[in-house]
């Protein structure tokens, strides 16, 4: 077996990145689509700290931490938006909602 | 030997609790494969030692985020949702699109291998007895301190936007 590199962890996060974006863009539920969101934030992540372990710098740790706020305060953020929406048209559905669409 | 093992076992748990998040028609099943995926990036950290971002992943992440997104299913009536089509009109172009963005990924991948064959060891200060921990510290509070007060200002914002939301009146 070959030991690990940073390679494996690029290819990990890039596979990752890819199904978040697949959830994004081809799912209907919103709910669903935030996690997907979440996805994407975690590949990044695991690149930010594969890059940290590699060059021995703990700016990318760092980074991965701001990047977890983030997460956070969109997901609070998104999930409040997605209340309101339930609310008023009562969907959740992203592609019914079209009030702006001609 | 280990090591790779255990690389191996995450990765398969991320992207397997990734692919199932993504494709199930009940929110609380793709909410509960979410938490595996999450928790094996959390085992990746751990696998690259920080361990300070695993802690962090596992009571912010699964603690607190996975339990707002598992109120709002709770909150919001999903059930009509979960009875019609689950993907939208446009899926194949979506998934085009990103076959297309991995594809470039791999290509990146393959191309710039060598050039990510950086000289693998501990972490610095691991020798010297200094955790994981006090070494984002130091960094976080020293060089990116004005960052890290801004991030409080942005949950500040974060949290009163989604009281604002979520309130019906004001």
């Amino acid at each position: 077996m070959h030991p690990v590199t940073t390679t494996h962890y690029l290819a990990l996060s890039a596979a990752l990145l890819i199904i978040g974006t697949v959830g994004v863009l081809t799912r209907r539920n919103i709910v669903i689509i935030l996690m997907s969101i979440e996805l994407i934030l975690n590949a990044v992540n695991i690149n930010l700290v594969a890059f940290s372990h590699a060059l021995q710098n703990m700016s990318g740790q760092i980074f991965a931490l701001f990047v977890i706020a983030d997460a956070v305060a969109e997901a609070a953020v998104g999930l409040g938006i997605l209340i309101a929406l339930f609310r008023n048209k009562e969907t959740v559905l992203a592609d019914e909602v079209d009030l702006l669409k001609w | 030997m280990l090591n790779t093992v255990l690389f191996y076992a995450f990765a398969a748990l991320v992207l397997g609790g990734a692919i199932l998040t993504i494709t199930r028609r009940n929110a609380v099943h793709s909410a509960i494969s979410l938490i595996v995926s999450l928790l094996g990036v959390a085992g990746l950290y751990l696998l690259q030692q920080a361990e300070f971002l695993f802690a962090v992943q596992i009571v912010l992440y699964i603690g607190g985020i996975m339990v707002l997104f598992l109120f709002v299913i709770m909150l919001v009536n999903l059930d009509q949702a979960a009875r019609e089509r689950q993907f939208n009109r446009q899926w194949p172009v979506g998934l085009a699109a990103a076959g297309l963005a991995g594809a470039q990924l791999g290509w990146f991948l393959i191309k710039g291998r060598d050039s990510f064959r950086i000289a693998e060891t501990g972490m610095p200060g691991a020798s010297a007895g200094e955790g994981n921990t006090e070494l984002i510290a130091d960094v976080l509070f020293r060089e990116y301190l004005l960052p890290f007060e801004i991030v409080s200002v942005l949950l500040l914002v974060a949290v009163v936007g989604s009281v604002v939301m979520a309130k019906r009146r004001i």
